[in-house]
């Protein structure tokens, strides 16, 4: 007894444990810090414009004079550019993802495209936008259009939704497609009519992820040249827009010349804030909804 | 259902019209079944092409600039003044402003992702973690531009506040922020690899008498160490590549200084007030553009690959 009391005190066990419990809570706070800030911001932003929020001000025309500025313009921009990137991005994307994970050879063609995407995630968006620029707005003629706007968009956020859709195709179990093939059935039907429609609600959920991603990006767009000021809604492709996190940018960057600028752009983050947990909690309720487990 | 208008007709006919039938759709289906690879190959070569697309646009119009400003000057000049009567082409006060900014937003992110990863990872019930580690990717959806807001007009007022000298524009607040931006990504890439750490490994250390905190640092991270690592440089890759904080936040001042309290300009940030602003097609201002963004794809890309080359290489295998 006499001994493990010796080692008791050799070990400094209390001052060890005592220094486990203090570090515990350590890690614990710095893991609240991250979520402390968001509330700090969601606070901020709610506090500068919920009070600016009302039907003249979605349903309005922007304005340099803050009391009558409306973001029905912005609104609308940021559906036809939504427009453009989700039918690109979800052929585009699930295309491809359907060539590497069904078709593609694994081998160094599989392994280049691969890594290409990898490398192409990892591209700083405003890269993006200089692409944008030089060949949708000036080699193609498009203008700074909403079709220019949605194909650069698209091309940003297609590796998130390949990723993804990998992922949904790989989870689906083989036996499904055996099963498939043993009924006759050719590749492109077994594709068709069982391991796409088994994969869809993943897919979605990736879809709806990177469509917010695209929905809340801005430096791309600040270098296609959208207007600060523009009046006339969107109608189609080919007309000049302006986008939500446009609106925010330009209002933020006046925000010292004019007080008021900074409500107008808080009011204008909770409504781009609104949309995203809108279709971030779509994703959720899709992914709970439909996850089979084979 | 074509047969039934012919049922009247002998047997034999019938069933040589349903084999020409069937092979008819026979031949359809094989037609798509080797034309459905062909264009979801091509699909597939559009990621392909988007990365030439990059190249081509990048290389080709930064060449025009070095054809005019030397390389060297390029990357040795201290100065930025791209307007006026005798313009300077240094880009050192952009790649000082995006370094000094991503310092800053390491520090932060660095240690208190780490220690987030090691509570998640180690510490939490799996009940605390599930709570937890949604609310944390949140951090990682919210828009940039709502971050540049933020730091804007709060965290700038705030630590002005108590420290005057801060300029209304200046590296410190948006560097913070950004900080603050990349802690879920360090976070959850961390937790990942502390996660692939084998179990038998901690109760060895912990049968030794060790506490948790020990066993977390002397073995747990030790082993997860390329992960770890990997997952700062990607973040410092995120905040080199990150423009809408730093554009609002940061001014627009080509300040060669190591002052935190100073508007300093970043090289995403550069891209944006120049493309904003009317640089003319084929002026050498518009050319700079792209050599900038050269530069800023160059040192993404090798932080990229070095990320990727930490994890590979340094990996321990269990």
């Amino acid at each position: 007894m006499e001994k493990l009391e010796a080692l008791h005190e050799n070990n400094k066990m209390e001052s060890r444990v005592r220094k486990d419990t203090i570090w515990k809570s350590v890690f614990f706070l710095s893991t609240l810090f991250g979520l402390v800030v968001l509330a700090v911001l969601i606070a901020r932003v709610v506090i500068d414009g919920a009070s600016w929020i009302n039907m003249d001000f979605i349903t309005g025309r922007l304005s340099t004079n803050a009391d009558k500025a409306g973001i029905m313009g912005a609104i609308l921009g940021t559906v036809w550019v939504m427009i453009v990137v989700i039918p690109v991005t979800l052929i585009v994307g699930v295309g491809t993802a359907i060539y590497l994970e069904l078709y593609a050879k694994k081998g160094k063609f599989h392994s280049f495209i691969t890594t290409n995407i990898s490398n192409l995630a990892g591209v700083p968006s405003i890269v993006y936008g200089l692409l944008g620029l030089t060949v949708f707005v000036r080699l193609m003629k498009f203008g700074n259009v909403v079709l220019a706007g949605g194909l650069t968009l698209a091309l940003l956020v297609l590796p998130i939704l390949i990723v993804s859709a990998q992922e949904a195709l790989r989870a689906i179990p083989g036996h499904l497609a055996e099963a498939s093939y043993g009924m006759g059935a050719t590749k492109w039907q077994t594709i068709k009519r069982i391991i796409l429609p088994a994969a869809i609600p993943s897919i979605l959920t990736g879809a709806i992820l990177s469509l917010s991603r695209a929905i809340g990006e801005t430096a791309p767009l600040t270098v296609l040249g959208i207007p600060a000021l523009l009046l006339p809604f969107p109608n189609g492709l080919f007309d000049t827009f302006t986008a939500l996190p446009m609106q925010i940018y330009y209002w933020t960057i006046d925000a010292s010349l004019v007080a008021e600028y900074a409500n107008l752009a808080a009011a204008t983050i909770i409504v781009l804030l609104v949309i995203l947990f809108v279709l971030n909690s779509i994703a959720v309720i899709i992914r709970n909804k439909f996850q089979h487990r084979y | 259902m074509a047969m039934n208008s012919e049922s009247t007709e002998s047997k034999a006919v019938n069933v040589s019209k349903l084999i020409a039938e069937n092979k008819k759709k026979k031949s359809i289906n094989n037609y798509t079944e080797k034309l459905i690879p062909t264009i979801l190959f091509l699909l597939a070569s559009i990621t392909v092409l988007t990365t030439i697309g990059i190249l081509y646009t990048l290389i080709s119009q930064a060449v025009h600039f070095f054809m005019e400003v030397s390389i060297w000057d390029f990357f040795t000049g201290t100065e930025l003044k791209p307007l006026g009567q005798d313009p300077q082409f240094g880009i050192l006060p952009l790649i000082n402003g995006t370094i000094i900014s991503s310092i800053i937003a390491i520090l932060v992110a660095g240690p208190i992702g780490l220690m987030s990863a090691i509570y998640l990872s180690e510490y939490a019930s799996d009940k605390v973690r599930r709570v937890l580690k949604p609310l944390l990717e949140v951090l990682a959806g919210i828009p940039t531009i709502v971050y540049g807001f933020f730091a804007f007009t709060f965290v700038t007022p705030l630590i002005r506040s108590f420290w005057p000298e801060l300029g209304a524009t200046n590296i410190l607040s948006p560097g913070l922020v950004m900080g603050v931006m990349i802690i879920p990504m360090i976070a959850s890439l961390s937790e990942d690899a502390m996660n692939s750490v084998p179990n038998a490994m901690r109760e060895g250390s912990l049968a030794m008498g060790t506490t948790k905190l020990e066993t977390t640092i002397k073995v747990v991270i030790p082993a997860a160490f390329s992960g770890i690592i990997a997952s700062f440089v990607l973040a410092i890759s995120r905040a080199i590549g990150e423009t809408m904080i730093v554009t609002i936040a940061s001014g627009s001042s080509k300040n060669f200084t190591f002052d935190l309290t100073e508007s300093m300009q970043t090289m995403t940030a550069y891209i944006v007030e120049v493309s904003g602003g009317e640089a003319p097609a084929g002026s050498t201002l518009h050319y700079s553009l792209y050599a900038v963004a050269l530069s800023l794809f160059v040192f993404t890309l090798i932080m990229n690959l070095l990320a990727k080359y930490i994890s590979r290489k340094f990996r321990e295998e269990y």
